[in-house]
C-alpha cells in the first residue's frame, strides 16, 4: 500500500513538475480568470444597485468565477498532458511497469487537484487584498478550498476521459470552447432570480455549472447556505463521479494490457 | 527447465479491424541468454509481435509465455520480468534524464534507498552523466536511445525487448548501443529480444535471427546457417540497355539458377566465386554490355531474397497494417 502512495504522490509531483516547466500553461489559468474578474467588476458593478442584488461588492460578487474557470483550465491542461502522454508512448511506458491503473489514474489527478488549489489559493488572496471578507469565516474558507480541489477533480477527469478516449491532445483542446458556454450560459455575472431574459434563466437554471457558482458564491458573500452547499457539492460529486467512472473505464482500453 | 528468461510463442495471430493478419501464426523459442534478432520490412509485423509479448496488445489467437508466464492471463508477472525500449522512445520532454530514472525506479516498486544509486550507475554505464540533469527535450536522437535504455534496464530485467533501438541513430551511437546489449547478455544473463531492419545489426548482433515477412516467420536460424542454407554467390548483372534484359538473362542461366532481382538480372553461380570469369567473357563474346556486375557472397538478404522473392535492403516497404 505504502510503494502505490509513493507512486501516486511522484505521478502527482510529475503532473505539478509538467505545468510549472510550461509557464504558458501554468500561468494562464491563474491570470485570464483574474483579468476577467477585474473587468467584469469594473464594468459590471452597477448591478448592485439592482434591487435584490445579494451583496454591495460586484468584486465579491464575481469572485467565484475565477474558481471555476481556472478549473475549465485545469481540465484542458490535465487531458492535454494526458493525450499528450498518449501520443509520445510515455503512457505505454507506464504500462509496462506493475502500476495499477488506479493509482496511474490518481496520480495524473492528483497533479491537478494540487494545482487546482494552489489557484485557490492566489485567488482567494487576490479576493481578501481586495477586501472581500468571507462571510463564512474561516471555515467558509476551508470549505472553499476543498469545494475548490474537487471541482479541479471533477473537471480534471472530464479532460482525462477526453484524452483516454480521444488520445489526441488537439482533441482535447476543442473541449475549450464547449465548456465555456457552459460558464457564460450560467449566473456567472447575474444572480438568477434577477435575470430577465426567460430563456437565459431556464438555461441557467438547467446548467450545472450556476450551482457550482452560487456554492463558491454563497460561502464568500452569504454565509452558510445548506441548500447552495448542498447543490454544488452533489453537482460536483455527480460530474467527479461519473467523469472518473468514465476515465476509468477508458484507460485500461488505452493502456491496452 | 528453468523458463525464468525465455520466450515461447506458439502459433501467435493478432488481426486488426479491416486489415491482414499483421501476425499471421507465428512460432519461435528464445533461450536463457540468448540475443534474437527479429528481421524483417516495415509493417512485416515486428512491432505487432513485441507489443503482444510485453503484453500491451492482446493476441487474437495463440499463446505466448515469457519469463515463464502466459502474456494474457499473467500480464503483470509478465511485467515485472521484463524491460522493453519500444520504437520511439517514450520519454518526457520536460522531465531530466535523472527524473526519469527515478520515476521509473519508483513505479518499478525498487526500495526508495536504491533508487538514487540505480538512476546514477544507469546514467553512467550508457554515458548520460553529464547531462543528466538537462530537461529531455534538448537530448538528441542518440541520447534519448540510450536514456530509453537505461529506463528499461532500472529494474534489471530478465527479458529484455527492444524494437528497432538503433534507427535514427548515428554509427558511433549504434555501435555504443550494440556493445551494451552484448554486455547485458553475456554478462548478465538477460535474454535480448531485438527487432530490426538493418541486415547488419541482426547480422553481427543476434544469435539467431528470425525473418518476418507478411506476418509469417519466413526462415530462422543463426545468421551463419542461415546464409549457409543460400551456400553458392549471387551474381547479379545490370544491363546497360534495358532491351537487353532478356538476353542477359538467357546467357547467365548457362551459369545456375536465377533468382529474383530488383534492378537487373540474378544468378546463384553453379561454379561459385570461379565462375564470375566465364561470366564475363560469355558477355563480351555475345556483346552485351553491363552497367554493373556485382558478385555477393550470401547475406541475409539474400536469405531474404530467398525466401520471399524480394530484397530487404532498398525495397519498398510494405504498408504499416498495424496502426
Amino acid at each position: 500500500m505504502n510503494v502505490t502512495f509513493d507512486q501516486v504522490g511522484l505521478l502527482a509531483r510529475r503532473s505539478v513538475v509538467r505545468t510549472w516547466r510550461q509557464p504558458g500553461s501554468s500561468i494562464a489559468p491563474l491570470l485570464f480568470p483574474l483579468l476577467l474578474l477585474a473587468v467584469n467588476s469594473g464594468g459590471l458593478r452597477s448591478e448592485t444597485r439592482l434591487p435584490g442584488f445579494p451583496t454591495h461588492s460586484f468584486f465579491a460578487f464575481a469572485l467565484a468565477v475565477p474558481f471555476i474557470q481556472g478549473a475549465l483550465f485545469a481540465t484542458m491542461n490535465a487531458g492535454t498532458d494526458l493525450a499528450r502522454d498518449v501520443q509520445t508512448g510515455f503512457l505505454n511506458r507506464l504500462a509496462l511497469t506493475p502500476l495499477r491503473s488506479a493509482a496511474l489514474l490518481a496520480g495524473q489527478l492528483g497533479g491537478v487537484v494540487a494545482l487546482g488549489l494552489i489557484q485557490a489559493c492566489v485567488y482567494l488572496a487576490v479576493g481578501l487584498i481586495v477586501g472581500v471578507r468571507p462571510a463564512s469565516g474561516v471555515g467558509g474558507v476551508c470549505v472553499l478550498l476543498v469545494f475548490a480541489a474537487l471541482i479541479a477533480l471533477a473537471f480534471g477527469s472530464v479532460g482525462a476521459w477526453a484524452a483516454l478516449r480521444t488520445g489526441s491532445a488537439e482533441s482535447v483542446q476543442s473541449l475549450f470552447p464547449v465548456m465555456f458556454v457552459f460558464l457564460f450560459i450560467s449566473s456567472m455575472n447575474i444572480p438568477r432570480n434577477l435575470m430577465g431574459t426567460t430563456w437565459f434563466r431556464d438555461a441557467a437554471t438547467a446548467n450545472p455549472v450556476s450551482y457550482l457558482l452560487e456554492c463558491v458564491r454563497s460561502l464568500i458573500i452569504t454565509g452558510w447556505d445548506g441548500e447552495a452547499l448542498g447543490l454544488g457539492f452533489a453537482i460536483v460529486f455527480a460530474i467527479g463521479i461519473v467523469a472518473i467512472a468514465l476515465a476509468a473505464y477508458a484507460l485500461p482500453r488505452r493502456l491496452a494490457r | 527447465m528453468d523458463r525464468s528468461n525465455t520466450i515461447e510463442v506458439h502459433e501467435l495471430v493478432r488481426e486488426f479491424k479491416k486489415g491482414p493478419r499483421a501476425v499471421d501464426g507465428i512460432d519461435l523459442y528464445v533461450g536463457p541468454g540468448e540475443i534474437y534478432g527479429f528481421l524483417g520490412p516495415n509493417g512485416a509485423g515486428k512491432s505487432t509481435t513485441v507489443l503482444m509479448l510485453t503484453t500491451l496488445l492482446p493476441p487474437t489467437s495463440g499463446t505466448a509465455r515469457v519469463a515463464g508466464h502466459d502474456v494474457v492471463s499473467e500480464g503483470p508477472e509478465v511485467r515485472l520480468q521484463i524491460g522493453a525500449a519500444l520504437q520511439e522512445a517514450a520519454l518526457d520532454p520536460l522531465l531530466t534524464g535523472r527524473e526519469h530514472l527515478r520515476l521509473q525506479a519508483a513505479l518499478q516498486a525498487l526500495p526508495r534507498g536504491e533508487r538514487q544509486s540505480r538512476a546514477t550507475e544507469l546514467l553512467e554505464r550508457v554515458g548520460l552523466t553529464q547531462a543528466a540533469d538537462r530537461k529531455v527535450r534538448g537530448y538528441s536522437g542518440g541520447m534519448k536511445r540510450r536514456l530509453d535504455l537505461a529506463l528499461a534496464l532500472v529494474h534489471r530485467p530478465r527479458v529484455l525487448f527492444l524494437d528497432e533501438p538503433t534507427t535514427g541513430l548515428d554509427v558511433q551511437s549504434r555501435t555504443a548501443l550494440w556493445d551494451e546489449v552484448r554486455r547485458l547478455a553475456r554478462e548478465d544473463g538477460v535474454t535480448v529480444f531485438l527487432t530490426t531492419q538493418y541486415l547488419e545489426e541482426a547480422d553481427v548482433l543476434a544469435d539467431r535471427v528470425g525473418i518476418i515477412d507478411h506476418g509469417r516467420i519466413v526462415a530462422e536460424g543463426t545468421p551463419a546457417a542461415l546464409k549457409a542454407e543460400i551456400g553458392r554467390p549471387t551474381l547479379e548483372a545490370v544491363p546497360a540497355v534495358a532491351a537487353d534484359r532478356d538476353r542477359v538473362a538467357a546467357l547467365l542461366t548457362r551459369f545456375g539458377e536465377l533468382v529474383p532481382s530488383s534492378r537487373g538480372v540474378a544468378v546463384r553461380i553453379d561454379a561459385g566465386e570461379a565462375g564470375l570469369v566465364d561470366v564475363v567473357r560469355a558477355l563480351d563474346g555475345e556483346h552485351l554490355r553491363v552497367e554493373n556486375l556485382q558478385l555477393h557472397s550470401p547475406s541475409l538478404d539474400d536469405v531474404f531474397l530467398a525466401k520471399t522473392g524480394r530484397s530487404l535492403e532498398g525495397g519498398d516497404d510494405e504498408p504499416e497494417s498495424d496502426g
